[in-house]
Order: C-alpha cells, then sequence, then structure tokens
C-alpha cells in the first residue's frame, strides 16, 4: 500500500466546514497523515527538512485547500517554493520525488459548469491547476486527477456527507494505486 | 607673582592655540600647520610675546606626543602590529640607515668631517611623530597604505634613537666630553652598574609594562570604574600614563615608545574607549603647545644671517631623504601616489632632532653655530611637513581620482562597526547576538564593571563605558556608526543617552528599551519612534500559547496577537499626550479601548463577513470560499 500525505492549508480553519469534514475522513485512513500547514507554521517559518523528510517517507503528496482565487492559501506558495529545492527535487541529482504521484484536493465556491468555456470562470480546473500539473512533472511525479468539491457554500448535511464519501475512495484509490492519472509519471 | 607670569603665558599659549586652530582650518591647511604658524609669531624672533621659557614649555609639551602614541597604541591590535613587523623593521631600518649615509655623505661633500657628518645624518634622519600622525589624521589618511608605512617608519625611528643616543657621545671631537644632557640615554642612576645589565633593565622595563597592563591594570581599573566618579578615572588613566612615561626615562629608553606599548596591551581591554577619551582632551592640548613650541624655536635671526645654508640645507634635506623614501616604497612596489604621500611625511627633520642636537652639541660633537643652522634646518622642514603632505594628497587624488575612495570604502568595513549597544545586560544582549548571527558586529558599552567583567570572560568583546559622554559615544564610533540601541533599565540615564546622542550625532537611528508603559509614554513624548516594551513581546507569545491550548488554530492565535500588539502601539501613542493628567488619561485611556475592537474587526480571521468567507451563491470571486 502506499502511503498518502496530505499537505493541507485552510487560513481560517475555525470557520471553515466542508474542510473540517474532509480532515477528518483523511484522517480516519490509515495510510494517510495529514499535515496541517497553518496549524504548524503560524508565523510562515517553514522548516524545509523536516518537510522534505515528511515528503520522502510518502508515496503520493496530496495538497488539500480551498481554491482562493483560482489557487492556493499563500502558505502553500511560500511551502512550494521552500520545499522543492533545486537538487532536492528538480535540477542536477534533484530526484527525491522522482515517481511519486502529486495530487490535490481543493474546495470551490462556484458551481461545476461555471469551470468551462461558457461558464464564469472560462477555464476548467485542470488549466487552472496548470502550474501545478506542471511542478509534478518538473519534479518527475505522476499528477492524479483532482479531487473537487463545487457549491462548497451552500452544501447540505447529505451532499456534505456524501463529499466525505466520496474523498475517501479518491484517497483510497491513491493508496492502492488506482487512481486515475492526469500525468503519468515517468516510472 | 608667580602666578601671574604662568597665567599671563597660558593666556598667550591657549589663544594663540585658538587663533591657530580657527584660522588653519578655515584656510584649509590643518591646526598642525596653523600651530606652527602662530607658534612662529608669538616667538621670541616673531613678535616677542612670550621669551625664553618657550624651550620649557616644549619640553614640557613632549608629554603630548607621549600620550598621542599611548593613543595610537590603543587603537592597534597586537596582532595588527605582529603583521607590521616586516614594515617596520624592514622599510624603518633601510629608511634609517640609508638616509643616514645619504645625508652625512652630501654634508662630507661639503667638506665636513666624516664624525660630525654621520652625527648630522643621524639627526636629520629621524622623522616627526607629533606631525605627521596629526596631519595623516587630520586627513584621514592613516588606515591607507601611505599611512600604515609611515607609521611603520615612525615607530622604528623611536627604537632607532636608542642606540644614537649611545652613538652620539663615540663621534664627539674631544672624546670624554661632559655626561649626557638632558638625562636621555642611559639613566645616570645606573651609571655605575656594569654596562650588560643596561639591555638587561631595558628589557626588563619593558616586561614589566606588559605584565603590568596586562594582568594589574585591568582589576585596579574595574574598583575605580565602581565608585562612579568619573574624575578618579581620568585620574587613574593620567597616573597609568605618567607612570610608564616614567619608569621609560628611568631606564633610558623612549618614554613615547614605553606608553605605545602599554596602549597595544591594553588596546583589547574593556576599558579602551573610556580610557581614549580621558587622555584625549589632554593629548590634544599638550600637543597644540608641542607645536606652538617648535613654532616659537625658529630663530630669524640665525635664518637671516645664514639664509643660504638654511634654506639650502632644508631644500636639501626634503630632496634627498624624500627621494630616498619614495624609492624605498616604489621598490617595495607601492604606486607613485601612496609613495608621494609616505615620501612628503617622512622627508623632514623631527622633535627627536631637538633632543639629538642638544645632546650633540653638548659632546662637541660639532660646534653651537652648526647647532643653531641644524635647529633652523628641522624646525623649517617641520614646518613644511603639513604643507607637503596637503600638497601631496591632493596632488595624488586629482591624478587618481577612484583610488582614494576605495581606499575610504574599505576603511569604513575595516574599524567601523554599525551599530552601537548600550547596556549588554539580558536585553540588549539577545540583540547583539541576533546581529552577531547576521554577520554584523555591533560596539557594546556597559558601565557596569562586574557585568562587563562577566562577560568579557566569556568572550565578548564589552567595554566600560558611560554612554552619556558625548566623547566617549565618539571613541565608540558614533561618527560612523548608523544605529545605536539603548538596552537600559534605567529610564532617566536613556533619555540622557538619547539627548546627547540627538545633539551630537543627529545621523543615528536611535533603538530604545522601555520598561513599561509609563517608560514608552516619556520615550514617545521625547520624540522617539522606536521604543521596544520589554515585557509585550514574551507576554503575547505566551498569551497566543494559551489561546491554541485552548483550542484556537494556530493561526488564528498568531494574527491575534499580532493584531493586538498593533492596537496596543497605536493605543500608548495616543495616551502619550494624558500621560500627566489622571482625569483625561483614564476618560482617554476608556475611549481608547475602541481601537482594540476597531483593529480586530479589521481583520479577516477575526470577524465573520470578510474574504476568506464570502457570502454564498454565483461566480467569479466566490472561490474564496472554504
Amino acid at each position: 500500500m502506499a502511503k498518502v500525505l496530505v499537505v493541507f492549508a485552510h487560513p481560517a480553519f475555525q470557520r471553515s466546514r466542508v474542510n473540517r469534514a474532509l480532515v477528518k475522513v483523511a484522517e480516519s485512513i490509515e495510510d494517510v497523515t495529514v499535515h496541517d500547514l497553518y496549524e504548524t507554521y503560524p508565523d510562515f517559518l517553514i522548516d524545509v527538512r523536516d518537510e522534505q523528510k515528511l515528503m520522502e517517507e510518502h508515496d503520493a503528496v496530496v495538497i488539500q485547500h480551498p481554491f482562493f482565487w483560482y489557487s492556493s492559501p499563500a502558505l502553500v506558495k511560500e511551502w512550494l517554493d521552500l520545499v522543492l529545492e533545486y537538487r532536492w527535487a528538480y535540477g542536477e541529482g534533484g530526484d527525491r520525488l522522482k515517481g511519486k504521484i502529486l495530487a490535490q484536493a481543493i474546495s470551490a465556491g462556484g458551481p461545476e459548469d461555471a469551470y468551462r468555456r461558457e461558464g464564469s470562470n472560462f477555464f476548467t480546473v485542470r488549466e487552472l491547476l496548470a502550474p501545478y500539473e506542471q511542478t509534478a512533472r518538473l519534479c518527475g511525479m505522476g499528477y492524479a486527477q483532482a479531487f473537487t468539491v463545487h457549491g462548497a457554500n451552500d452544501l447540505n448535511p447529505a451532499a456534505l456527507a456524501e463529499c466525505s464519501q466520496r474523498y475517501a475512495s479518491w484517497l483510497s484509490a491513491l493508496c492502492d494505486g488506482s487512481a486515475p492519472l492526469w500525468l503519468d509519471s515517468p516510472l | 607673582m608667580a602666578f601671574e607670569s604662568f597665567f599671563a603665558q597660558a593666556f598667550m599659549y591657549l589663544s594663540a592655540a585658538l587663533v591657530a586652530v580657527l584660522v588653519g582650518k578655515r584656510l584649509g591647511m590643518g591646526a598642525v600647520l596653523g600651530y606652527l604658524i602662530a607658534g612662529a609669531l608669538i616667538g621670541p624672533s616673531g613678535l616677542g610675546w612670550v621669551g625664553g621659557e618657550s624651550e620649557q614649555i616644549t619640553h614640557f609639551a613632549e608629554f603630548g606626543v607621549v600620550m598621542m602614541l599611548f593613543l595610537v597604541g590603543l587603537e592597534l591590535q597586537p596582532s595588527h602590529l605582529w603583521s607590521m613587523k616586516k614594515q617596520i623593521f624592514g622599510l624603518g631600518s633601510l629608511q634609517v640607515l640609508g638616509s643616514t649615509l645619504l645625508v652625512a655623505g652630501a654634508v662630507m661633500a661639503f667638506g665636513t668631517g666624516w664624525k660630525p657628518a654621520l652625527a648630522i645624518g643621524m639627526i636629520l634622519a629621524m622623522s616627526s611623530t607629533a606631525i605627521v600622525l596629526q596631519c595623516l589624521t587630520e586627513r584621514n589618511l592613516m588606515k591607507t597604505e601611505a599611512g600604515q608605512n609611515s607609521f611603520a617608519v615612525l615607530l622604528f625611528q623611536d627604537l632607532a634613537v636608542i642606540p644614537i643616543m649611545a652613538l652620539l657621545p663615540l663621534l664627539a671631537l674631544k672624546q670624554a666630553a661632559g655626561g649626557h644632557g638632558h638625562g636621555h640615554g642611559a639613566a645616570a642612576w645606573m651609571e655605575a652598574w656594569p654596562a650588560w645589565t643596561h639591555p638587561l633593565a631595558t628589557i626588563g622595563a619593558v616586561v614589566i609594562i606588559v605584565l603590568v597592563a596586562r594582568w594589574a591594570v585591568r582589576p585596579f581599573f574595574r574598583a575605580i570604574a565602581k565608585t562612579q566618579q568619573r574624575e578618579a578615572f581620568t585620574a587613574a588613566a593620567l597616573l597609568l600614563v605618567i607612570s610608564v612615561a616614567l619608569l621609560m626615562t628611568k631606564v633610558g629608553l623612549s618614554a613615547a615608545l614605553g606608553t605605545f606599548v602599554a596602549g597595544v596591551v591594553l588596546a583589547n581591554s574593556e576599558y579602551r574607549h573610556e580610557l581614549e577619551s580621558d587622555i584625549e582632551p589632554f593629548k590634544g592640548l599638550l600637543l597644540g603647545l608641542f607645536f606652538l613650541g617648535v613654532g616659537t624655536g625658529i630663530d630669524f635671526g640665525h635664518i637671516g644671517r645664514n639664509p643660504g645654508t638654511v634654506f639650502g640645507g632644508a631644500a636639501g634635506l626634503l630632496l634627498l631623504k624624500g627621494g630616498l623614501i619614495f624609492g624605498l616604497a616604489r621598490w617595495r612596489g607601492s604606486s607613485c601616489g601612496p609613495a608621494l604621500i609616505f615620501a612628503s611625511a617622512l622627508a623632514a627633520g623631527g622633535e627627536f632632532a631637538f633632543v639629538l642636537i642638544t645632546l650633540a652639541a653638548g659632546v662637541e660633537v660639532f660646534s653651537e653655530d652648526v647647532s643653531h643652522t641644524l635647529v633652523a634646518v628641522v624646525a623649517l622642514t617641520m614646518a613644511a611637513t603639513p604643507l607637503l603632505i596637503m600638497g601631496s594628497h591632493r596632488f595624488t587624488a586629482k591624478g587618481m581620482a577612484e583610488a582614494p575612495k576605495e581606499e575610504r570604502e574599505s576603511d569604513v568595513r575595516d574599524d567601523g562597526a554599525p551599530v552601537i549597544i548600550c547596556g549588554f545586560g539580558r536585553y540588549g544582549h539577545a540583540v547583539g547576538r541576533l546581529l552577531h548571527t547576521q554577520g554584523i558586529e555591533s560596539t557594546v558599552l556597559d558601565n557596569d564593571a562586574d557585568q562587563v567583567d562577566t562577560l568579557r570572560e566569556i568572550g565578548f568583546p564589552v567595554f566600560y563605558g558611560d554612554a552619556v559622554r558625548p566623547d566617549l559615544l565618539l571613541t565608540a564610533g558614533a561618527a560612523r556608526a548608523k544605529i545605536l540601541v539603548i538596552a537600559l533599565r534605567d529610564p532617566a540615564l536613556s533619555l540622557k543617552i538619547v539627548e546627547v546622542a540627538r545633539k551630537h550625532f543627529p545621523h543615528l537611528k536611535i533603538f530604545l528599551r522601555a520598561h513599561s508603559r509609563r517608560e514608552a509614554y516619556e520615550f514617545i513624548a521625547a520624540g522617539e519612534e522606536r521604543v521596544y516594551r520589554e515585557t509585550l513581546d514574551s507576554s503575547l507569545r505566551m498569551g497566543t500559547d494559551v489561546l491554541r491550548m485552548l483550542g484556537l488554530p494556530a493561526y488564528a492565535a498568531h494574527r491575534a496577537a499580532k493584531l493586538y500588539r498593533k492596537a496596543d502601539e497605536t493605543f500608548v501613542r495616543r495616551m502619550v499626550a494624558h500621560r500627566n493628567n489622571r482625569a483625561t488619561f483614564m476618560t482617554a485611556a476608556r475611549a481608547s479601548q475602541a481601537i482594540y475592537e476597531e483593529v480586530m474587526r479589521a481583520d479577516p480571521l477575526q470577524s465573520a463577513d470578510e474574504a476568506w468567507t464570502p457570502p454564498a451563491s454565483g461566480d467569479g470571486k466566490d472561490d474564496m470560499v472554504p
């Protein structure tokens, strides 16, 4: 079984509903480790070595976050900037992530049909996540199909339960290697 | 009335000194030249306002040279001195030997016998430590290649005077003339000792100085510093210099050399800056007097009777010695500019010459007439030295506009810590160590002698000193530093330092430690912006952790504390105006509570309807969602 690391980032966790439920699900799965960035680094002082070690100990890395302004909260960007070092993640001798899987689990306010040419957001989710997909490519990682929750502000309890269930199977698929990929790993 | 004549003389010298400095600086020729000219004007052959006592005064004022070398020593780390050994002994010995032979040869060419010629050569090989160092410092040239070379050679000359004094009587025309003049050379009380003991006594004296300066002076100063009596410290500093000078003269060594050694040994000590600021005014005054004395010693009558010999001799000396030194410097790889400054600094005669001339005339190495000519030549060339240094500096600065600039920048890196920290207790300590981790050095001052002692034992370069004194701030590098950190417990003392720094060093950015709000009010009211309450950050950190323990997410707690601090700083600044009126203070305090609520509400994390959680529905920006 592959081990999955969920790198979670939400700057206002105390008011989040969807992500709270998703984190709870993730924590209940045996091969999944949840790592809360805003809880660990409230001052943004990221310990690069710790983070790298954590990634080395896992086979897949899920970045779970609200889809703020078609991207991640600020701390995720800081984390990518610092942790994915030259000679470690990419470049000369930088092969420590090679063969691993990168994936994203995002919650978005807009409905699913807003993410197409005819919709208000014009681009598809995959198009908007292009920087992350390319990051995976540069690091020699595969990139799994993203997990998305749409209309996250209006979910009723039943819909929320359905979402949690969907997240559990998505994570399990990553664990047993059956998750569909947008980008195959080179290995 | 002895006092009356003393006061009259003091009046004459002091007013001449002041006029000399003012006019000299205004004309851009530096204070030294001003002193020399003023001395010549008031001297016996000028207006005759001061008379025969000028020689005594010069003699007394030579103590200024002694103090100057003590201060030079204080500025010089022993390791730096060691790294200069090649210049001192290589360049120095070549200069002294070469100049002696060259001048002696020239004098012999005019038909003088070899013995007096050799004596004249040795006498004129010496240069003026006082004038050269003072002029180079005035022009900020001490740290340049030319300055370092000049200093090295002057140091060697100080050493060379001792054997020269021993040699001069041997060159006498009539052997075994009277005793040594002035008590220079091997001192009278040692005369009865066998000859081989003299070098031993000399070495012993130097060893005593090093040992005392190294082991005894610091506990002594610490005891005095604890009394908190400033004048006691000044007295102790003077006592130190005088006793070293006395010991050196007793064994027939140059007093300047002895105090220089004592200075070097104390260069690493915590009392360095305090000693500097205590000795500095005495040195300045005495040196001024010394230069005035040299000026008064110029005998215009003698020059008038033998203009050809005196002016010819002076010009010849400058050309021969200057040429030789220029050649030496070029041969050792200096470029033209520094070599020219170096040569113009050392070409002239020096104050040692006066001593040596008196000594040589005393044992009849040459006639009275020759000694008068020599004194005139030396005094004239000494007076010309500031002009020569000024000229060569301007000439080279014009020729190579970019080179001196580079030198200046490296100066700043060499000797100027950008930060001065006053008070190195728990608070200043953390500041200094943080800066140190970033490769930024600080000059640290503390007025608690025990604390300084402990810190130095651990290995921190802390100096004892009372930062309220502007002169101490200056020697600590306040003119060059950018930032002054005042990390003292005592708010009254902090305010005094702020006042002094604002007045004398307005360029300094001041950072202040405040014990509590009360002090913070006072500092802000005094116009200071960078005020740090010492317990605020620690208590907010604790508050943050309490919030986390109660279940608030870390980032929310972190932001809450930051916001609280922001609100609190605003609050404190608003309350400053009411700090002395209890009634309005209370009213304002109640009203200001709103500040905290305002600031807190402005944060998306603290309220429910802001950026990170927009209302539901729709498109575009609605993606800002949990």
